[in-house]
């Protein structure tokens, strides 16, 4: 895979605001990252960490409440942000496509499979119905649905959950795009389907050299899965960097406890350890870190100014004030306690 | 579904019976029924007649079963005024109630429909507004003074419309108006809901990410699954417009079954009465019943319901 | 939807809220106006300027001030009996007020209670009680009204009567909905271990959480219920005469339209029209502050 940066996110925030404009909420806060072809990018976080709000961001999917406020996203070179919507359109679906977490709601129950997967086939690529639904029907077997043909003419209530994502993924390739987010694709389907899912999703990428933007809260995928991860939490990209190395040394301390947190099998501890606290209000943060009230080697310093985005040589990101006193991750003070 | 229609034809039938209990109950409610049985200005032979035609010295029971024998051989009685079968009035003058009701009604979704679209994609601004005004209106207005005030304006005023009678298409404008707006601003009301709950849903949601340009997703992902309850509940009202058309009908003596339930209470006519209500009532259960089937057809997941 | 993409420095958009279309929260005048009607049908005797039901013969038909033939005496006008239309404007503040109140009330008792019986107890209560609703809301309100004026005659009360019998179902269909839900929570289950009757429960517990709801829905019934009255006036099976409803009045006027009578119609329609808009203004507003659950009302 060739190491070209195929989408460049550069301090890009994006802020719900209420119908008064009174409430501001940051949901997506001066993030940066990068995805290059062929590789596959984790996001991880809790529910409200703005995953999700930067996913429709980046596709410009957002409510009407919703502002895009700064930054700059460059996808193959052209900033997105700069597009009207109509050549947004011809990005959608086309060049950047996106799967959603729960397969039943996101296909028209009035509408058949067929209908649907051919339809962005339609519009894209002003193929003709037979071609298009030609099209549909191999899609529909490279997902590896059994009898496609019959399954054409059906409707979405008429199939499993697993196929019904399986379906979604095979719209979102449809148009062979360059970019697929993926957005909790696999959190609705029964444990026996994640793994078939997931290996489906490896195979696709290899086969159509996609990039992949996987968004989850679960590390395990992440370690199968991914080759670069992206921490967020409050709206903030927390840690980045290429996924062993995040988890062998964390450098920051909520990857660190999300880490200690995954329960092991041969573990003799008695108890869970959850991460204390609640994640903060997002109209009302902290001043400082905003994991900081969580934290446990949070120091003054924390508390009071909020911490930049510190680069470590090897493409290792953490907003963390300890990656401050150091150069690279290894030297950092905590590294002994991570078993 | 074909429990689903089974099921449904079933209530109809219960909601039928139910609804004959009713009028049955209410006639009775004040004492003797005799008086309303009756013409005025009766004679106490013609009272006895009355109590033995209808058992009134009878058991209830057996009074009722009187009433739905007659009922089941489409008896509503004969009017006094007219001389003749109500059923036999009531079916004529039904047709002219129809005409008017339907254009009334497609008066009601042209407007509606696309005005409560537009108001939902344009959501806190000037169509919304404007929509949302014309709506209030619509439901604060009594139909007759629509009415009223249009004769005021394009009858006596303007001189374009016919003020009264029917017979020709201009003849129909007016009312259909005054008993449409209303109607326009329920159905647009509903209109703007749906359509902004199916625009916050997640396959509209996946639609614009497939890239598809704004005028498709609505037209197609949006409107065909916003329309379901509009489609639903304009079956339900044209039966109702049917049955509040009385005041417009009124106003300009347009000769459907409104002025016909007019005629009945001004004339004392009480058969008739008796047997519009009744008649409004069943057709109101039959037609929820239509539409039902109806939302079977239209929707999949019903149709295919095992 | 249109899609934002404004940079930093431009001040946020703020979409308009749902609610009504005047001032921003509380919708003085819908309330004011409201206010006024009432406060007309409580001192109508002392505002209106003639006696409403007697008319004088000399004085037939006259326009309002402003016009050819007017005169300071009759501010309004003068209908076919030459009464006052203004003092029977006034008066009629007092049918609708009346009226318009205590069948709202009615009908709000009656199908409150009877949905709270047919939510909480369940079972054959709750069919039995819904099949009957489902079977009343079959009868379209006019149709059902006319029915019961034709039966029992017109009078003041038995409109109000007629009116409540007509118009409970929608408090009833409402209400056993709101009761189906609030059933399920932590209070009421609590309650039900702790012992307390089925009576006791429904009283102290369901009820207080339903007020809010049958308000709500008794400030939209209101207008409803005003047209309605003045619809059975207008087809002369309403109020009775020589008492004065608007209602009454338009039917008055009806003669008095085709040679160009226009105020006879429109004044008394006016005050139909500002009231049932005062009132479903004010009952959309409180839909949206009492509890934005109630939208689908």
């Amino acid at each position: 895979m060739s190491a070209s940066t195929l989408l460049e996110i550069e301090n890009l925030s994006t802020h719900y605001v209420s119908a008064q404009g009174t409430r501001v909420v940051r949901a997506v806060d001066q993030v940066s990252l990068r995805i290059n072809a062929g590789e596959t990018l984790g996001i991880v976080g809790e529910s409200g960490s703005g995953k999700s709000t930067l996913a429709l961001t980046i596709l410009r999917v957002l409510p009407p409440a919703a502002q895009i406020v700064s930054g700059k996203m460059l996808f193959e070179g052209e900033d997105l942000l700069q597009k009207s919507d109509v050549e947004m359109q011809h990005v959608r679906g086309k060049r950047i496509a996106m799967i959603l977490q729960d397969p039943m709601a996101s296909l028209n129950p009035l509408f058949t499979i067929g209908d649907q997967v051919a339809e962005p086939i339609r519009v894209h690529e002003g193929a003709g119905r037979a071609t298009a639904w030609r099209r549909a029907r191999e899609l529909l077997k490279a997902v590896r649905i059994p009898a496609p043909e019959t399954r054409l003419t059906q409707y979405p209530h008429e199939m499993s959950g697993g196929m019904r994502q399986r379906i979604v993924g095979a719209i979102g390739i449809s148009c062979e795009p360059r970019l697929l987010i993926a957005d909790e694709p696999t959190t609705s389907l029964d444990l026996t389907i994640q793994a078939q899912y997931l290996n489906l999703l490896r195979e696709l990428q290899r086969a159509h050299g996609l990039a992949l933007i996987f968004i989850t809260h679960n590390l395990g995928i992440i370690a199968k899965m991914c080759d670069q991860l992206a921490v967020m939490y409050a709206g903030r990209v927390v840690e980045s960097g290429p996924v062993s190395q995040i988890f062998n040394t964390p450098a920051h301390p909520y990857t660190e406890a999300l880490l200690n947190s995954i329960p092991r099998m041969n573990d003799s501890a008695q108890r869970l350890t959850a991460i204390e606290g609640q994640p903060p209000d997002l109209a009302a943060m902290p001043p400082g870190c905003a994991f900081a009230p969580r934290c446990v080697r949070a120091f003054d310093r924390c508390r009071v100014e909020a911490p930049p985005e510190f680069t470590a040589d090897d493409d290792r990101t953490a907003r963390c004030w300890l990656a401050a006193t150091c150069s690279t991750p290894s030297n950092m003070l905590f590294r002994g306690a991570t078993a | 579904m074909k429990r689903y229609i089974a099921r449904r034809v079933s209530y109809c039938l219960l909601s039928l019976f139910l609804l004959s209990v009713t009028i049955f109950f209410f006639v009775r409610v004040t004492g003797d029924p005799a008086t309303l049985l009756v013409e005025p200005g009766a004679s106490e032979a013609d009272i006895a007649a009355i109590h033995q035609q209808f058992g009134l010295d009878r058991p209830l029971w057996v009074q009722y079963g009187i009433f739905m024998v007659s009922l089941a051989h489409g008896d509503l009685g004969q009017s006094f005024y007219y001389r003749m079968p109500v059923m036999e009035l009531y079916l004529s003058r039904l047709p002219n109630s129809l005409l008017l009701a339907s254009v009334a009604m497609a008066l009601s979704l042209l407007i509606g429909i696309p005005s409560g679209i537009l108001a939902s994609v344009r959501v806190g601004r000037f169509w919304d507004s404007a929509g949302k005004l014309f709506a209030l209106l619509g439901l604060s207005l009594p139909s007759f003074w629509v009415g009223l005030v249009l004769i005021l304006v394009f009858s006596v005023y303007l001189g374009w419309l016919p003020s009264s009678g029917s017979g020709s298409a201009l003849h129909l404008i007016m009312p259909a108006f005054a008993l449409g707006w209303y109607f326009a601003a329920a159905h647009m009301r509903l209109t703007r809901s749906s359509m902004l709950e199916v625009l916050g849903s997640e396959y509209v949601k996946l639609a614009r990410l497939k890239g598809l340009p704004q005028s498709l997703v609505i037209a197609k992902h949006a409107f065909k699954n916003a329309l379901i309850p509009v489609l639903t509940l304009a079956g339900i009202n044209l039966v109702i417009m049917v049955n509040v058309a009385v005041v417009v009908e009124f106003v300009f003596a347009w000769p459907g079954i409104g002025r016909l339930l007019y005629e009945g209470v001004t004339f004392r006519d009480f058969p008739v009465v008796q047997g519009v209500v009744l008649m409004g009532g069943a057709m109101i259960v039959i037609v929820n019943l239509l539409v039902d089937i109806l939302y079977a057809v239209i929707d999949p997941r019903i149709r295919l319901e095992s | 939807m249109s899609i934002q993409t404004e940079l930093i420095g431009l001040p946020p958009r703020s979409p308009s809220r749902f609610a009504s279309l005047r001032l921003g929260d509380f919708p003085l005048i819908p309330a004011l106006i409201l206010g006024g009607i009432a406060f007309v049908a409580i001192f109508a005797n002392v505002l209106a300027p003639h006696n409403p039901e007697i008319g004088s013969l000399t004085a037939r038909f006259r326009p309002p001030v402003w016009q050819t033939g007017g005169s300071i005496q009759y501010l309004l006008g003068t209908d076919q009996l030459g009464r006052d239309v203004l003092s029977r404007l006034i008066f009629g503040a007092r049918v609708s007020v009346v009226v318009g109140f205590t069948a709202v009330i009615f009908a709000g008792v009656i199908g409150t209670v009877l949905g709270i019986l047919s939510g909480y107890l369940g079972g054959w209560v709750d069919q039995a009680i819904m099949r009957v609703t489902d079977t009343w809301l079959a009868l379209p309100a006019v149709t059902f009204a006319i029915f019961l004026a034709a039966i029992v005659g017109p009078s003041m009360w038995n409109i109000v009567i007629i009116l409540g019998l007509t118009y409970w179902t929608r408090y009833a269909r409402v209400v056993r909905g709101e009761v189906l839900s609030l059933k399920e929570r932590e209070f009421v289950r609590l309650a039900i271990v702790a012992g307390c009757s089925k009576w006791t429960i429904m009283r102290r517990h369901i009820m207080p959480n339903i007020i809010n709801s049958a308000i709500v829905l008794g400030t939209l019934m209101l207008g409803v219920v005003i047209i309605a009255e003045a619809t059975l006036s207008f087809l002369g099976i309403g109020v009775p005469p020589p008492q004065p409803a608007w209602g009454l009045m338009l039917s008055d006027g009806k003669q008095g339209l085709m040679v160009g009578r226009w105020w006879l119609t429109i004044f008394p329609g006016c005050c139909i029209m500002l009231m049932v808009l005062s009132a479903n203004l004010l009952g959309d507003w409180l839909r949206v502050k009492l509890d934005p659950q109630l939208r689908q009302l």
